[in-house]
């Protein structure tokens, strides 16, 4: 008979660990960008590097989570707002950032207790009404400048060429925190029942699993995560405006990279906003033209292709980036006939 | 007799599990056939299978010579097959009588319609308006079966009656089998219970891990050997009923 | 005197939400999914309108006569392929193909008809209204009320009292089962799509008739749908128009006071119903 003993389980194999090496080695070319190329290269990277951060956010909300959000502008807005405020009290931006994850978390969790009373796709509906709702509020305050947005302080005596790079770096740095902390998140306890969840809901309750718990836990950290960009474009843009960082567009950026980079696998926010950037990069200027054919991208990918690039990728070679699973490294075949019969006489 | 219904070499799969292995069998008019098997032997698959909702990796369906196997299962229902589902799954917002007529959606004609359920079932008359859900489990069983009546099927599928009932209103509602199979229908039911189901048929077929591996005349069938069958002890006892020998491997 | 009026114009209001809603009620009801394009299509189809009326020499009511058939069929058609298709792809599909289209539809009204506001000429029928005591009651308005409750009767007769009525419920309640006595699911999918969009562009088209509409208004209608079905309670109709006026007397009544508070004050009794009363103002059966 088959028993566990006979299985040996690994989480990574070889291509796993000879990947950490090559991302090590891309996070370093990264690093010396600023040294190598004009600023206005490493300044648009900086949206790359905000694209991959709320991806991969949206990703681990919906991809592993199952919770689809429309609404996660909300704490982009949030994350914003809160580092003009700490500015105007004297904290460094780059500082004020970590404060807007914290407070971007601390309003996800009573927003979780409205927004978790409905159900799929009405969740996804719900999410963007409580977005709008923060924006309205927000521009209720004059002190941020009403409808109008503000300026942020305490970057300005910078030398431009300084701050640019300095921005860089920190937006390069979160991103690769955020990318490697969902990694640690998918293989912790959290992560496995996650799985456990996706695989099916009402088993795991059974099994113990508080499944509310646990997708209330992925909603704070995507809430966080998002805040975190929120503080990057403020720091980069120097402002904020309220209708463009409440911006459901935001969204649409999210569920395009993810689903045309693979929903469900770490790597697919990072293929995804690649090649949105990508797009970006080249057709922006067709403006409407661009827009519909993101959506048509969208569309064609959502109904026909629901793996994404990196899940037909990784389908076909069985190679992960980020071993989050598990597979049989090797199996010690005891030969089992599942048709003999139980009881012979 | 002409042969109704004929399954013939079926393969079907539920993910990756092999539910019904190379399974045929032919149903002939006004006859009743019991499927017998343990739980997991794929005996709701084939139900499924015949008719429709479930499709086969293999294999063809016949009935009365024509090939269905392509059909969805609305088209088998006009076609004239009616499955009664396991665990009676009736339409929880729709009242009993709405439950009912939802049957005459393929207006397929026939001997019966709601007079003649009622009939059949003289209690649902007064109580036709209400919400099914406070519906015994055999009440809820009776309508579940009127449902599929009402399409007036040429075959019936039933699908665990006894499912959660006490055995006395199962006994019941198999005491108006024989009414249903005098207006034309054949029936094609599956059951866990060796003796009920023997008590019943004219005919039945033993199922284990998706194989034949008894058929017979249910009244030459003994109980012992449909229970060895049953539970695959599959050796000893002299083998005068057709066998497969699948069985012994 | 004023607040009288206010509330009269708030329930007028809230009769063109329900007509929004509805549709949105019933795909929801049947299949479980949103049509997050749903507002889109509305103003999809008030733009069509437009262009037909602007150039050809027809009546308005032989527009509205050609248009909203049209997009019934365009529904059905909709949900036979794409819709259908995602279903199958998992659940997460129809919402990420919806919010595709809502982009499409957007950028393709903006490129046709540029981001300027546009109005669909009615003639009279936009301005005129008629006294009830001291307070004027606009015909317009009166006709969207009117509409919508005659919608959700038709919807409420097609479900109780056909076959085809019969057995959308039994599907919403059990496809799987359903298919056993008979249905084709994917038909019926088809016709309650089908009705969804029908509804939704009487919606447009009466959006159209009272007041300007841009290119981007369709998410704004979405989301005031999706309060009126919340607010009313998920899978009743009457809830929907219940929902769709409470909406309607609230936004209105706020606006009477500062009008720059009064979309915020819809949402916020969404949330209060959400916080509240979760199963809505008229619990539901389903369906």
């Amino acid at each position: 008979m088959n028993t566990p003993n006979s299985l040996l389980i690994r989480r990574s194999r070889r291509s796993s660990n000879l990947s950490f090496v090559a991302l090590g080695l891309v996070a370093v070319g990264l690093v010396m960008m600023p040294y190598v190329v004009y600023q206005s290269v490493t300044s648009s990277m900086v949206m790359l590097f905000v694209l991959v951060i709320i991806a991969s956010m949206w990703n681990l909300l919906a991809g592993f989570g199952g919770l689809v959000s429309i609404g996660q502008q909300a704490y982009i807005g949030i994350g914003a707002y809160t580092v003009i405020v700490m500015a105007d009290l004297g904290v460094h931006p780059l500082i004020g950032v970590f404060f807007g994850a914290l407070t971007s978390a601390m309003l996800a969790l009573p927003t979780s207790w409205l927004a978790f009373r409905l159900r799929g796709d009405y969740f996804a509906v719900g999410t963007w009404v409580i977005a709008e709702v923060y924006r309205l509020v927000m521009i209720k305050f004059q002190f941020v400048g009403g409808a109008d947005g503000k300026s942020l302080v305490g970057l300005s005596g910078l030398d431009p060429v300084m701050r640019s790079a300095l921005t860089y770096w920190f937006a390069l740095g979160i991103a690769i925190l955020t990318v490697l902390g969902c990694f640690w998140l998918l293989r912790s306890r959290i992560g496995l029942a996650l799985t456990a969840i996706r695989d099916d809901e009402v088993s795991a309750r059974a099994g113990g699993i508080d499944a509310t718990r646990i997708k209330r836990i992925v909603y704070l950290v995507s809430a966080a995560g998002c805040g975190l960009a929120g503080g990057i474009l403020v720091v980069d843009a120097l402002r904020v405006q309220p209708d463009a960082i409440f911006s459901v567009s935001w969204s649409a950026y999210m569920i395009f990279i993810v689903i045309i980079g693979g929903i469900g696998y770490l790597e697919g926010p990072l293929i995804g906003a690649l090649v949105f950037f990508a797009m970006q990069q080249f057709l922006a200027e067709m403006g409407t033209w661009y827009l519909m054919l993101l959506g048509v991208l969208a569309i064609c990918a959502a109904a026909w292709f629901p793996k994404g690039l990196w899940g037909a990728f990784s389908q076909k070679t069985g190679f992960r980036l980020f071993p989050v699973g598990y597979h049989v490294a090797q199996r010690f075949d005891t030969p089992v006939d599942s048709r003999a019969p139980l009881f012979r006489n | 007799m002409t042969t109704l219904l004929s399954v013939q070499e079926i393969n079907v799969h539920h993910g990756q599990l092999h539910a019904v292995r190379d399974f045929s069998l032919d149903v002939n008019d006004g006859e009743k056939t019991a499927v017998i098997g343990a739980n997991g032997a794929g005996k709701s698959t084939l139900m499924r299978a015949i008719a429709g909702t479930h499709r086969p990796t293999s294999g063809r369906i016949f009935l009365r010579g024509e090939d269905i196997t392509d059909l969805h299962a609305g088209r088998r229902v006009e076609a004239g097959i009616a499955l009664v589902p396991e665990g009676r799954r009736l339409f929880r917002s729709l009242s009993l009588e709405e439950n009912l007529l939802t049957g005459t959606y393929r207006k397929r004609r026939g001997t019966w319609s709601l007079e003649a359920i009622f009939e059949l079932f003289p209690w649902m008359k007064e109580r036709r308006a209400k919400p099914v859900a406070r519906l015994s489990g055999g009440e809820q069983q009776a309508v579940a079966i009127g449902r599929a009546l009402l399409s007036n099927p040429d075959v019936l599928l039933i699908d665990e009656l006894s499912l959660g009932l006490a055995p006395s209103i199962v006994a019941r509602i198999y005491g108006m089998i024989p009414r249903v199979v005098e207006t034309g229908c054949s029936v094609l039911f599956v059951e866990q219970n060796v003796a009920q189901a023997l008590s019943v048929a004219d005919r039945a077929l033993c199922l284990l891990e998706g194989r034949t591996v008894l058929t017979g005349v249910a009244s030459e069938l003994e109980r012992s050997e449909v229970e060895d069958a049953y539970f695959g002890v599959a050796h000893g006892r002299g083998g005068r009923k057709e066998r497969n020998s699948d069985a012994d491997s | 005197m004023q607040i009288l009026d206010a509330l009269a114009q708030g329930i007028l209001l809230g009769g063109l939400y329900t007509l929004f809603a509805v549709g949105l009620s019933i795909m929801f009801g049947v299949m479980r999914i949103v049509n997050l394009a749903h507002g889109d299509f509305a103003i999809l189809a008030a733009f069509l309108a437009i262009l037909l009326v602007g150039e050809t020499s027809f009546p308005v009511w032989l527009v509205v006569a050609i248009t909203v058939p049209a997009f019934a069929a365009i529904g059905y058609f909709l949900q036979r392929t794409l819709f259908q298709q995602s279903l199958n792809s998992g659940p997460l599909s129809t919402l990420l193909v919806t919010f595709g289209m809502s982009i499409v539809i957007q950028n393709a009204l903006l490129e046709a008809f540029s981001a300027n506001p546009q109005r669909l000429d009615v003639g009279q029928l936009a301005t005129a209204s008629f006294p009830v005591g001291p307070i004027a009651i606009p015909y317009i308005g009166v006709l969207g009320l009117m509409l919508a409750i005659l919608c959700i009767v038709a919807i409420e007769l097609f479900l109780r009292r056909t076959a085809t009525g019969r057995m959308t419920r039994a599907v919403s309640d059990d496809p799987d089962t359903a298919r056993l006595t008979g249905a084709n699911s994917r038909h019926i999918y088809g016709l309650a799509t089908g009705i969804a969009f029908g509804a939704v562009a009487i919606a447009g088209l009466l959006l159209a008739a009272r007041s300007s509409v841009e290119p981007t208004a369709g998410s704004m209608r979405l989301i005031f749908a999706f309060e009126a079905v919340v607010i009313g309670g998920l899978g009743s109709l009457w809830g929907t128009l219940v929902g769709g006026l409470s909406l309607g007397v609230v936004q209105t009544l706020v606006a009477h006071f500062d009008p720059s508070s009064s979309i915020l004050a819809g949402h916020l009794l969404f949330l209060l119903v959400l916080a509240f009363r979760p199963q809505g103002l008229i619990p539901a059966r389903s369906l």
